[in-house]
């Protein structure tokens, strides 16, 4: 029960004050008065000198002292000992208190000449912290904690089916579970109200993010036990590095840290800052930063107001973790080395007018370039009468790699390809009058020397969603027409498949267009991890919600065979389409062997659920459950076999087969026969229940007027009618004469 | 298994019910009017006129000739099918949300709702199954539901209990010559309305539906939940169908949820499960409101289904839905 007025214990009176010991809320609570000696400092450090040579040590020493400040008339005081020497250390009044805490800053730890060191501190910190008894006379070494055997963070690896595990959130729930195909997931865990506002995988699959109103958690291991916590109050997003060393939070509200509102792990400095940069091993912050507000117009040419975009990730990492870099829109981009976190170079660098950049997502192999190297790729608009351009800088060196200039650009997309072999800049570019828009694709070869670019500027529209083929060198569009102005019916899109061409000794030949499909609704592409397959879809629509399932290897029968399209790496074949209502999100597997398409709560409420389909696009599974949210695959790790491994495997792919196919028959078979034995049991019950009820109508004299359970009725009150339907073909009337 | 639609109505359908033989069907709307259809061509045969505002319920003696009706206008009415004419008249203080004969038509059994200081009561009539006989105005059985108000109820076989389904999700035992409570169980979710209770051919089981988005089925000597069949969307009404065994379940997003007009989003559709296995076999769709109430024909030969758009649905099986066998029935079947 609270306590209340009424129920409190009414012996309070003989409670006596006296007794209470407060001594450790006073020191935690003691409140620093202005002693008049905030302007005070003590300089340690000192050489110690006979009282003749005091002046000159002071003197010496105001030269150094009045750097930062104006240290008052007779404002040093060195003592004496009674032999005469000096201590070794002097107080020191400033002109102000502001003045003391700058000297504290610039001056502690600059050495006066070979052996000796200043150490500046306030004279105040002295009193606090090297009070008697606040230090210990002998040191005692900081205990180490025995070290304590972790979970196995990656365990899930290990499944003897090599099964997926996929999270769901629903209603108040979130869950791992098992992919287990047609059947219903195999639960791993399930707990209530686990996240306050959605759930995340880190990129390996190593941790499951939840999202709280305090900060961001990580669980993880066999028990999903919480690994890490990250306070960070009002937290909205989180980012991982890609190979899950740190972690970013960010708040749009700036973090308020102060002795009223401590925030555990951090500390005054942070306060005001949106962003924080930690380190997942140690839990530690690393930096954090506030939002860089850039001016930008609020309405646009028509007076219309602009909804303020935010990028995110707004800092962006390198494929290996060493950099992450943020950009100041229209100014320069700030490259910090970790794990120190500093500025590369100690500045940032200067870009007029940067609109955008994108790190590679793989450590770049570029021709001829033996030293290590990251790329990022960054354009910048028309500026007077300057082109627009793309260029591709390499970090550390800062060294551009390659520039290319544009004109008429209106907009520019970079889309990196999956092994950083390409880039290709996505450039919607209008025509003279402003009127019409026309894209043009730049696809720079990165690997190959001088970094080529290749022109790809057949496309009469516009480009609306572009996506390359993971680790291959194919990609799909999706172009759109124009909009016609205050049409509630979407535009109809057309989708087009490219690929290299066909070319001697190994080289990718130029990109070719394969095929276009028109007069479709799609609007989002979606490529399997692996490669290959594709699913072109149409997503928050309220019309249309198809799924195509694409093969872009497709292999024909050898009966078949056409010599059409033999100069193209590709042979594309629309395998299926599906239709999931309400789809909001497209999720594949991390093997690339199923899909599952998520209808989320999060959008809209109309059949939340989730289907799950093969590579195929075969439907194994849908479900519908309410207020589902999400559903995500957790990620899998990049493998450990070689190369010479995986093609082993591939060779030898038949025997696998077979051996899976058997594996998952006997499977079937076995839950088929508990169905069937757990049907036959339910019948023979039933049947069992039925007669009991019989014999018990028996006894209390019931005969059955209604036949019981409909058997047909006996077969004397059947009825036979007999109709006879006389129907008059013709009639001619003859007169008989 | 393609439908006749009976358009007579101009108001939300709220019960449709098949005379013993299956050859008519009874149906009552919200627009005051009682129908009499063939069952089998949907033509229509006639019209009760009489009653003064929504009709909730409807029923029709074995011997198919007398009606009884009940209302929002506060009034419980005996017709003779034959003709149309209203025999008799009982008034109420409140609206009648249920009637039924029992087994034998020689009792007529009323659910009245609660309201306005006045309790939910079961009545029950001893009736005369002559046309031309004098019916009586007392009750032989009052039965007060002060707990939570009875939305449902009906007699057990040969009318030894009355079992009558609540507002707050239970189901009671009465004994239906003393109206003594003997049982009271919760089978559906708290506070989820029991929104229908049919029986079974001997009436030794019976199935209810509830907000709850579930059906039961129920032994009547102990209320014993046999079977559960569990839906995605609040429900209506459950039937049992001779013959094969299926239950059909109707229901859908009441119209006042249902924030699109999307026929695919209400869940409109009649649902068929397998009685003893408890999964769904499945659905039939065409409403464009949710479904108030689905009937089986008694041979097990047809149903047909009310529903809020003004509509009854009337189906005949087709041979494929006897045909449909789960193999441990094949199995049975054979032997």
């Amino acid at each position: 029960m609270a306590p209340s007025y009424e129920n409190l214990p009414i012996d309070d009176d003989e409670f006596d004050e006296e007794e209470i010991d407060f001594s450790d809320l006073q020191e935690q609570y003691e409140v620093r008065l202005e002693e008049g000696l905030d302007a005070f400092v003590v300089v340690d450090g000192l050489p110690v000198v006979p009282e003749d040579n005091r002046q000159k040590l002071i003197k010496f020493l105001l030269r150094k002292l009045n750097t930062v400040g104006k240290v008052k008339e007779d404002g040093v005081f060195m003592p004496l000992n009674e032999k005469n020497m000096t201590e070794g250390f002097a107080f020191v009044e400033y002109g102000a208190a502001n003045e003391a805490v700058a000297a504290v800053k610039a001056l502690h730890g600059t050495p006066l000449d070979k052996k000796h060191t200043m150490a500046v501190n306030k004279l105040t910190d002295i009193d606090r912290y090297g009070r008697e008894g606040r230090i210990d006379e002998e040191y005692t070494p900081p205990t180490i904690e025995p070290f304590q055997q972790k979970e196995h963070l990656r365990s899930w690896l290990g499944d003897i089916e090599a099964r997926d595990q996929m999270a769901m959130y629903r209603g108040d729930k979130v869950g791992v579970f098992w992919n287990e195909k047609e059947d219903p997931p195999e639960s791993v865990v399930d707990r209530e109200n686990w996240t306050e506002f959605f759930v995340q995988w880190s990129p390996l699959g190593t941790f499951l993010t939840s999202i709280h109103a305090q900060g961001v958690q990580l669980w993880g291991g066999k028990a999903w036990s919480r690994q890490k916590r990250f306070a960070h109050p009002g937290v909205n997003l989180v980012d991982f590095s890609p190979s899950e060393k740190y972690i970013t939070t960010w708040s749009h509200r700036p973090l308020q840290v102060d002795e009223n509102h401590p925030v555990p792990s951090l500390s005054l400095e942070d306060d005001g800052k949106n962003y924080v940069i930690w380190d997942i091993a140690t839990g530690k912050p690393l930096r954090s930063f506030a939002t860089i507000d850039v001016p930008s117009a609020t309405v646009d040419e028509q007076g219309n107001p602009v909804k303020k975009k935010m990028q995110w990730p707004t800092f962006k990492w390198s494929a290996d973790d060493k950099y992450v870099a943020r950009m100041t829109q229209g100014q320069s981009i700030s490259v910090y080395e970790l794990p120190k976190m500093n500025l590369l170079d100690k500045q940032s660098i200067k870009i007029e007018g940067v609109m955008d950049f994108e790190w590679a997502p793989a450590t770049p192999r570029r021709d001829g370039i033996k030293t290590y190297e990251q790329l990022f790729c960054y354009w910048t608009p028309e500026l007077g009468s300057n082109p627009a351009k793309v260029g591709l800088m390499s970090i550390p060196s800062k060294e551009i790699v390659r520039t290319r200039n544009l004109f008429n650009v209106s907009d520019a997309k970079l889309h990196w390809q999956s092994e950083a072999a390409y880039v290709c800049v996505k450039v919607d570019r209008h025509s003279k009058s402003k009127k019409s828009l026309a894209t043009n694709l730049e696809i720079f070869r990165v690997r190959e020397k001088g970094v080529p670019v290749e022109v790809v500027d057949s496309i009469k529209d516009t480009v609306i969603n572009f996506a390359w083929e993971p680790k291959g060198n194919r990609f799909v569009l999706i172009t759109t027409g124009e909009i016609p102005a205050a049409s509630a019916v979407p535009p109809k899109t057309a989708v087009s498949f490219f690929c290299p061409e066909k070319a001697k000794g190994g080289v990718v030949g130029n990109f070719r267009h394969i095929r276009t499909v028109d007069k479709k609704n799609s609007n989002a592409i979606y490529w399997s991890p692996k490669g290959r397959f594709v699913i072109v879809a149409t997503l928050q629509s309220q019309q249309s919600f198809d799924l195509d399932f694409w093969d872009l290897s497709f292999e024909k029968p050898k009966d078949e065979k056409e010599d059409k399209d033999k100069e193209l790496t590709a042979n594309l074949q629309l395998m299926a389409t599906a239709d999931h209502y309400g789809v909001t999100d497209i999720e594949w597997d991390p093997t690339g062997r199923y899909v599952a398409t998520v209808a989320s709560a999060f959008r809209h409420h109309m059949e939340n659920g989730y289907h799950l389909y093969d590579f195929r696009g075969t439907l194994l599974r849908e479900e519908h459950i309410d207020r589902f949210k999400q559903l995500l695959w957790r990620p899998r790790p990049p493998t450990l076999l070689s190369k010479e491994e995986q093609a082993e495997i591939r060779k030898n792919l038949r025997n696998y087969s077979r051996l899976f196919d058997e594996q998952d028959l006997a499977k079937k078979n076995t839950a088929n026969r508990q169905v069937v034995e757990q049907r036959r049991r339910l019948l023979e019950e039933w049947q069992a229940w039925r007669e009991q009820m019989r014999e018990m109508l028996a006894e209390e004299g019931y005969e059955e007027p209604v036949d019981a359970d409909g058997v047909a009725g006996a077969d004397g009150d059947v009825e036979e009618v007999e109709e006879i339907v006389e129907e008059i073909i013709e009639e001619t009337e003859e007169v008989v004469s | 298994m393609r439908p006749i639609l009976l358009s007579g109505h101009e108001r939300a359908l709220t019960q449709v019910k098949y005379n013993s033989d299956g050859d008519i069907i009874f149906s009552v709307s919200k627009d005051h009017v009682v129908c009499a259809w063939f069952s089998h061509n949907g033509e229509r045969l006639g019209t009760y006129h009489g009653h003064q505002g929504a009709l909730w319920t409807v029923d029709v003696d074995p011997t198919s000739t007398l009606l009884a009706t009940g209302g929002a206008d506060n009034t419980m009415r005996l017709w003779e099918v034959k003709t149309g004419k209203l025999l008799k008249t009982w008034d109420f203080a409140t609206s009648i949300k249920r009637v039924e004969f029992s087994p034998d038509g020689r009792q007529l059994l009323g659910v009245t709702e609660k309201r306005s200081g006045h309790l939910s009561t079961i009545v029950i009539y001893e009736i005369e199954p002559d046309v031309d006989a004098e019916q009586t105005n007392e009750q032989s059985l009052r039965i007060v539901c002060d707990e939570s108000k009875a939305t449902v109820a009906g007699f057990s076989y040969l009318s030894k209990f009355i079992i009558a389904g609540h507002e707050d999700g239970t189901v009671s035992q009465y004994d239906a010559k003393t109206g003594e409570l003997l049982l009271n169980i919760t089978v559906h979710e708290d506070d989820m309305q029991v929104t229908d209770l049919q029986w079974s051919p001997d009436r030794t089981y019976f199935i209810t539906a509830s907000k709850d988005k579930t059906a039961k089925l129920i032994s009547t000597n102990d209320l014993e939940v046999l079977k559960s069949y569990s839906t995605d969307t609040p429900l209506n009404s459950a039937a049992i169908t001779p013959v094969k065994d299926y239950v059909i379940l109707g229901g859908g997003q009441a119209a006042m949820d249902v924030t699109t007009t999307s026929a695919r989003q209400g869940k409109f559709e009649a649902r068929f499960y397998h009685k003893i296995f408890m999964e769904e076999i499945g659905r039939v769709r065409g409403h464009f409101g949710p479904l108030n109430y689905v009937a089986v024909h008694p041979k097990g030969t047809g149903y047909c289904s009310g529903g809020e758009d003004g509509y009854v649905r009337v189906h005949h099986f087709d041979k494929p839905y006897f045909d449909f066998m789960y193999e441990v029935e094949r199995e049975q079947a054979n032997l």
